[in-house]
């Protein structure tokens, strides 16, 4: 695998001009995610719909472009999505960095987030690539409770 | 010139090893030794009355004479044998410090320690009621001697450093260190893990009353390392594991303790992996040779260091002066997190370590982005190709995330 599969331009243009990195003023819920090892810290915030759909997504933090990218395209991903909708695009996303779903047409549901997959190459990042997913999976589960 | 004598580095000419700060690369006759020591003396030391596990014992006590030769201590039985340089620390920090910490005393540290020379006395000044003080360094990390004398006093007890930085490189005044803890009556602890495999190093010039390192940084095998103590004081010290070939003799209810070294070597040693030790330290010192080791070093890190600052994009951390970094270059690309250096870097076979080094106290106070910086650690077995081509790396990383190049 060439390293710049992963790093290309539709990638790096999520590192670069992140479109959900912002603070929500409105925020229902929050949930702050951090990679100890690495330092990666990431805050996470959902605005609902009346219909109980994700009506707007948002984060902050800093961390690696793994980490960053993935936030963004996550973001993206879960606007108008249900709560279980969005618990089982994440469940999916880390399937995929984790090398346990490769059938291209089950990740298609994952849209931009596929822009990832090579990460189940790259065990060292998985971590980094999980953080917005499993940071959502955390606050949307909580949430249920 | 060396890569031949390293398989590892010989059978894959697509690798630039840059991270023998972490662990060195091992030459042939190291791997060679540790099969020789199972193929041929294999037995548990100090036990057996037969002739193979007597063989076994001298093997040990041949790379204990050695190591004390390498660091200049007087005597071989001062040598204890540990599984790395965390466990030598945390032997120093848990038997030594309740013989001379109480309750207001203080331990002085510099804020450049590894995790391991930290946290030790972080959990040693609790069980003691006693204070942590850290010694902070100029940005270039020069200790100034007006921070030496306003941080080691009355109250210190033990003063513990890195002879090397870790991080940034830089060797750090422990004789000035030492003396200033022998004027109050204070200990000096070393830890010469990035140095032993580097320079050459005496604890008395040092004036040294612990030392530690590891045997994996200097081209020994993993599992090995290594604490020497001043007699008196290992002689005050209780042990930190008890069991097997420790003791004098035990009854039921009690036990006497073996002489030092046996005394804090619980268990069954890793015999192999000492005798293997023996095997890299002369291949270290006497196939190559310090000196040689040293030039060499100096050679490529100058190299190293005048390439990446000429990249234009590259934040060197630590001395400006290469000649003050012995192997270890830390760095950071503008604007690009060290681990997406890391990744890129590793698809053109190019090894470097990001993170934050377990140093996360020093990069705060460094005040480095992420608290994570790159670091790139030379050896002499290393060659001005490995540095060209973690340069023509970092300009893919850059032209990665500033579409240029």
């Amino acid at each position: 695998m060439a390293v710049t599969d992963l790093y290309n331009a539709a990638f790096m243009d999520h590192v670069s001009h992140p479109d959900y990195k912002y603070q929500m003023e409105d925020a229902d819920c929050s949930h702050e995610g951090v990679n100890p090892s690495c330092g990666d810290e990431l805050t996470f915030s959902v605005r609902f719909a009346d219909d109980g759909t994700i009506e707007e997504a948002a984060f902050t933090g800093h961390g690696c472009a793994i980490s960053q990218a993935s936030a963004d395209i996550m973001s993206d991903l879960m606007i108008d999505k249900t709560p279980e909708e969005a618990r089982e695009l994440c469940a999916l996303f880390m399937r995929m960095v984790r090398g346990e779903e490769t059938d291209e047409t089950a990740l298609d549901a994952l849209e931009d987030g596929v822009l990832l997959r090579d990460i189940a190459h790259m065990p060292a990042r998985v971590k980094c690539a999980e953080l917005a997913w499993r940071t959502l999976d955390e606050m949307l589960e909580a949430r249920g409770k | 010139m060396y890569r031949d004598d390293f398989p590892l580095l010989a059978s894959h000419p697509e690798i630039a090893f840059l991270d023998s700060a972490a662990t060195a690369q091992r030459p042939a006759c190291v791997l060679d030794a540790q099969r020789r020591f199972y193929e041929t003396m294999n037995a548990n030391p100090l036990r057996g009355l037969y002739s193979l596990s007597v063989e076994a014992t001298a093997a040990i006590a041949a790379v204990r004479a050695q190591v004390a030769a390498l660091i200049g201590a007087p005597d071989a039985r001062d040598v204890i044998f540990t599984r790395n340089t965390s466990e030598s620390l945390n032997l120093v920090a848990k038997s030594f410090s309740p013989c001379v910490l109480g309750a207001g005393d203080e331990v002085a540290i510099t804020i450049m320690e590894h995790h391991s020379n930290l946290i030790p006395w972080q959990q040693a000044c609790r069980a003691a009621g006693a204070r942590l003080v850290y010694l902070y360094p100029e940005k270039d990390g020069t200790l100034a001697e007006d921070e030496i004398a306003e941080k080691i006093g009355p109250r210190t007890k033990i003063v513990s450093a890195a002879h090397v930085s870790n991080v940034m490189g830089c060797e750090l005044p422990i004789r000035r260190l030492a003396d200033a803890a022998h004027a109050v009556g204070a200990v000096m602890v070393v830890d010469a893990a990035q140095s032993v495999p580097h320079l050459r190093v005496n604890v008395d010039e040092l004036g040294a009353d612990f030392l530690a390192f590891s045997g994996h940084k200097a081209l020994g095998p993993m599992g090995v390392g290594v604490l020497w103590g001043r007699h008196e004081l290992l002689e005050q010290m209780p042990p930190m594991l008890t069991g097997g070939e420790m003791i004098d003799s035990v009854t039921e209810q009690g036990a006497t303790w073996a002489p030092v070294p046996e005394k804090f070597e619980a268990g069954t040693q890793d015999a192999a992996g000492i005798y293997a030790t023996g095997a890299a330290l002369a291949y270290l010192t006497e196939t190559v040779g310090l000196d040689a080791v040293t030039e060499r070093e100096g050679e490529l890190v100058a190299y190293a260091m005048e390439r990446l600052s000429d990249l234009g994009f590259v934040d060197l951390i630590g001395p400006a002066d290469p000649a003050r970094h012995h192997g270890v270059i830390s760095f950071n690309v503008r604007g690009v997190h060290p681990h997406d250096v890391a990744s890129i870097l590793d698809a053109s076979g190019v090894c470097i370590r990001a993170g934050h080094h377990c140093a996360q106290p020093l990069l705060a106070w460094l005040g480095v982005e992420n608290l994570a910086c790159c670091r790139a650690s030379l050896a002499f077995y290393n060659d001005a190709a490995d540095v060209d081509r973690l340069v023509d790396g970092l300009s893919q990383v850059w032209g990665i995330f500033h579409g240029s190049n």
